[in-house]
């Protein structure tokens, strides 16, 4: 097992060299770089940059070395200094930026998270032994209405409603008198009142999805022998259910660890550009457009890591919960 | 519906108190088209210390029966009327029919009044859990003890089944024990308690004859030790004869025939019973068909000679050094125990593995010898034209989304050597060859039956005219009335396009019945060949031996155990009963 563990650590490595390389490549591929973007942006507020100042400010942002010069800098000051380099656009260090955004990211990601699991568990479960009752069919047409409807238009539609009926403000997670201020009790306590509708959007959906697997995976458990056996011996409905076929359905969710990780950052964009969320995902989208590297390289980098680190995880995880798995 | 002359209650049976008492059962599943009783009006009765077998071919009713009574029927079956009365050591009384599934009064008899032991010992038990876990849950369950009381009593268990090392057993998953292990390990979680009924449903079918035949021994002994009552369900008329005190004859959910073992076996008076027994004894000789038929040319050339033949998977010998001949016109048993490898020398044979050594020299029909263990390319594409399978599972060999005649007729298409109305023509001729109406070729095979569905797979291998027709265990999963329908159809094709045989099988009385020589397979080698008759009366090899030896007979006058022996390879090797190499496996 620790070898097993010891192997796939040493293996990130390289996976991760090869993806950084591989994005700061992507990333570079469209014509022109930041200054390009920048001029662009300028030129449409009628203020004219001349080619000088533009050589200069490439020069100032090593944007006229070569791409294969700029990228072992780039990885360079991150080895050696932890460095992710200086965001153009915000003329900030990158990690600065990018831990700031990251802990939100994780509180909202966790929420809802909580919430898709504590709901859709045990639905599913109840939709697999009770199939083809009324509670069924009344949670089956939630599910396909919830997978039908994009997450954006209910958070427009939410956003409305709290506006226009309810004279709520529901976007951002915070209110504006908290946004730049220090962290406080009271900053929390907004946090928490706001965060209700950003989680309820993103619950829905996956919500949705989830009962769906789960009841096909009991459904698929229910009428195994071993299930009769359990029965055979006397144990409650009830015991039986949660020791025997609800733990061997669980074990495909453990897989799952592997893409929740990356989805942190990259999940959920469109949903956040609506409710004017302060998460990774909108800045990530936003670097990109602007042609911002270090920036949109370091979230790249991130989003490898975490999927490498995910599916070590989820090995790890079922190993240890089911013992047919064996890690050589 | 038929005779139900001798369901009267018999002297013997009024004598003792009886333990559980069934009455005129009915346990029906509504179906979208009406209702389908699958127990319809059964009676029976059972006294302590007796073996009560149930017996019938698939879709009789017999599993729902035994479930019916710890009213564990799979959904949406149910207990329509009648009822099921327990009678307990002290004296109180109660009818299992009247009780919800899930109350708790019912859940008081399962795992400790009555338990109850399934066919397939690997998908019963839970593959997460430990064999410990699973075993102490009853003890605790039921009889309230502590872990570390229950942990001790559940090695004590294991003990008692005879698996070695207990303690560590204990910690051990369901996957890591044989097959023989798993079974053992569920007769002792069901005796956990102390029950005063043990329910087995089909416990030694998926087992090998040696191994069932030390489980049911072991029943035997803790039977006798215990003074529990057995009700056995089983479609093996030998197990019954070896085993049963009373016998329950069952077909299509109604009892055909009730009453004592030896009467049932000698004076059989419901004509479906006859049948079974008949089939049974039927086995127990040469086939009509063989015994009138000339003998064969033992001087001719061999049509297939396979000489020192070995294939390996990883580390396991699957194939260790076999050589064996096989005569035109012949039928060649291959028998031994899973994992003998006698699979894989019929797949060598097809070339679906490439043997790591050795030679497989095939006489062409024009004189030419080839070796198929080398043939490549188009070479071999014309060989296995002539060389044909048919394979064990009548369901899972034809594909379900295609016609039968296009099942039928693919093998003439894909080799390009007819089409359109030439193919529809040859494909009519081919079923009325095995038995079939041309009439439903445009069906689906999940249409037809198990026994049809092998005769269209023997159709389809009959569709190149083939010389050799390798058949592993053709008939192993079809119901005895059915079986010998195939089995004669295998024959008189055989005799009508001149095929030679390959039969694997792991059933000394079907390789009896059928074939002309058998070679004996254990762990990889040819321990034995020789004329079908000798093999299967008086081997020479010990293993062939103890195999014989553990075969039940089907007569409950001879139950003599003492000449059963388990065969223990010379060598200083491990013991092949207890450890399982599951290395190479996963």
């Amino acid at each position: 097992m620790l070898k097993f563990i010891i192997k796939r650590l040493l293996w990130m490595i390289p996976s991760l060299f090869a993806v950084s390389f591989l994005a700061f490549v992507l990333i570079q591929l469209p014509p022109g770089d930041f200054v390009t973007t920048y001029i662009a942006t300028l030129a449409s507020s009628n203020e004219v940059v001349d080619q000088n100042t533009a050589a200069a400010l490439r020069e100032r942002f090593g944007l006229d070395q070569s791409m294969l010069v700029q990228y072992l800098k780039w990885i360079w000051g991150i080895l050696s200094r932890g460095d992710f380099g200086i965001s153009f656009e915000w003329q900030q260090p990158v990690s600065g930026l990018i831990w700031e955004r990251m802990a939100l990211t994780l509180v909202l990601a966790l929420a809802s998270l909580i919430a898709t699991w504590a709901i859709a568990l045990p639905i599913g479960v109840y939709s697999a032994v009770k199939k083809y009752s009324i509670g069924d069919y009344a949670f089956t047409a939630f599910t396909f209405f919830g997978l039908s409807i994009p997450s954006f238009l209910l958070a427009l539609v939410l956003m409305y409603i709290a506006a226009v009926e309810f004279g709520a403000d529901v976007g951002g997670l915070f209110s504006p008198e908290y946004e730049t201020a220090p962290w406080s009790i009271a900053k929390t306590l907004d946090l928490l009142s706001r965060l209700w509708l950003p989680v309820a959007i993103l619950a829905v959906s996956s919500t949705a999805s989830l009962i769906r697997v789960m009841r096909a995976n009991m459904l698929d458990e229910l009428p195994k022998p071993y299930v009769t056996t359990a029965r055979a011996k006397g144990l409650s409905e009830f015991r039986l259910l949660i020791k025997y076929p609800l733990r061997i359905a669980l074990n495909p969710f453990i897989s799952t660890i592997a893409w929740l990780l990356p989805n942190l950052i990259s999940g959920s964009v469109v949903v956040a550009i609506v409710l004017n969320l302060p998460t990774a995902a909108p800045l990530l989208l936003q670097a990109l457009m602007a042609q911002d590297m270090y920036l949109a390289g370091a979230f790249v980098l991130l989003i490898c890591a975490l999927t490498l680190i995910g599916s070590l995880i989820s090995d790890i995880l079922l190993a240890l919960v089911d013992p047919r798995i064996r890690l050589e | 519906m038929t005779d139900i002359l001798s369901i009267t209650p018999r002297p013997s049976m009024a004598a003792g108190k009886t333990l559980l008492e069934v009455k005129n059962l009915v346990t029906e599943f509504p179906l979208r088209t009406g209702i389908f009783k699958a127990v319809n009006d059964i009676s029976f009765s059972i006294e302590p210390g007796k073996t009560l077998c149930v017996v019938g071919e698939s879709g009789s009713g017999k599993s729902v029966t035994a479930r019916s009574i710890l009213q564990i029927i799979d959904s949406p079956g149910r207990i329509a009327s009648g009822s099921i009365i327990l009678n307990r050591q002290d004296g109180s009384s109660v009818d299992l029919a009247r009780l919800d599934p899930r109350s708790k009064a019912i859940r008081a008899v399962r795992g400790r009044d009555i338990a109850m032991i399934f066919q397939e010992p690997m998908s019963s038990l839970s593959p997460v859990h430990t064999v410990g876990d699973q075993i102490t849950e009853v003890l605790r369950l039921h009889l309230n003890m502590s872990k570390a009381q229950a942990r001790k009593e559940a090695a004590e268990l294991l003990r008692q089944v005879e698996i070695p090392n207990p303690e560590q057993a204990l910690d051990r998953y369901a996957f890591q024990y044989s097959g023989g292990m798993r079974q053992r390990a569920m007769i002792a979680m069901a005796l956990a308690c102390k029950p005063q009924l043990l329910i087995a449903d089909e416990p030694t079918t998926a087992l090998d004859v040696t191994t069932q035949a030390e489980i049911l021994d072991l029943i035997k002994r803790l039977q006798q030790t215990t003074g529990m009552a057995v009700l056995f369900i089983t479609h093996d008329m030998g197990v019954v004869a070896q085993i049963a005190d009373d016998v329950l004859v069952m077909h299509h959910g109604v009892i055909k025939e009730y009453g004592p073992v030896d009467q049932i076996f000698h004076t059989p008076q419901d004509a479906y019973t006859k049948m079974l027994i008949g089939s049974v004894l039927k086995l127990e000789q040469k086939a009509e068909i063989r015994l009138a038929r000339p003998p064969l040319d033992t001087t001719a050339e061999p049509i297939l000679d396979i000489r020192n033949l070995s294939m390996h998977f990883g580390e396991m010998k699957a194939l260790n050094d076999v050589s064996i001949a096989l005569l035109p016109g012949e039928t060649l048993g291959i028998v031994g125990e899973s994992g003998s490898g006698k699979t894989t020398l019929g797949r060598s044979i097809m070339r679906l593995y490439d043997p790591v050594s050795g030679e497989m020299h095939y006489r062409r029909a024009d004189g030419k010898v080839v070796d198929l263990a080398r043939l490549e390319g188009s070479e071999l594409k014309a060989a296995r034209r002539e060389l044909r399978m048919v394979f064990q599972d009548p369901f899972g060999s034809l594909n379900p989304r295609m016609t039968v005649a296009q099942v039928i007729g693919e093998p003439l298409l894909v080799n390009g050597l007819s089409k359109g109305k030439e193919l529809d023509e040859r494909v009519c001729h081919l079923m009325d060859q095995v038995g079939l109406d041309p009439a439903g070729r445009e069906r689906y095979p999940h249409a037809f039956s198990g026994g049809q569905r092998q005769r269209i797979g023997i159709a389809r291998a009959i569709t190149l005219n083939p010389r050799i027709i390798v058949a592993d265990e053709a008939t192993s999963a079809l119901d005895v009335s059915v079986r010998f329908q195939v089995l004669d159809l295998l024959m008189r094709l055989q005799d009508e396009l001149q095929l030679a045989y390959i039969f694997i099988s792991h059933d000394i009385g079907v390789i009896r019945y059928m074939c002309d020589r058998v070679g004996v397979m254990y762990r990889g080698k040819l321990v034995e060949v020789g004329e079908a008759e000798k093999v299967c009366n008086n081997p020479d090899h010990a293993y062939t031996q103890a195999l014989i030896s553990a075969i039940p007979r089907p007569d409950p006058r001879d139950r003599d155990r003492s000449k059963r022996f388990r065969y223990i390879e010379p060598s200083p090797h491990i013991d092949p009963s207890n450890v399982k190499n599951r290395s190479s496996a996963r």
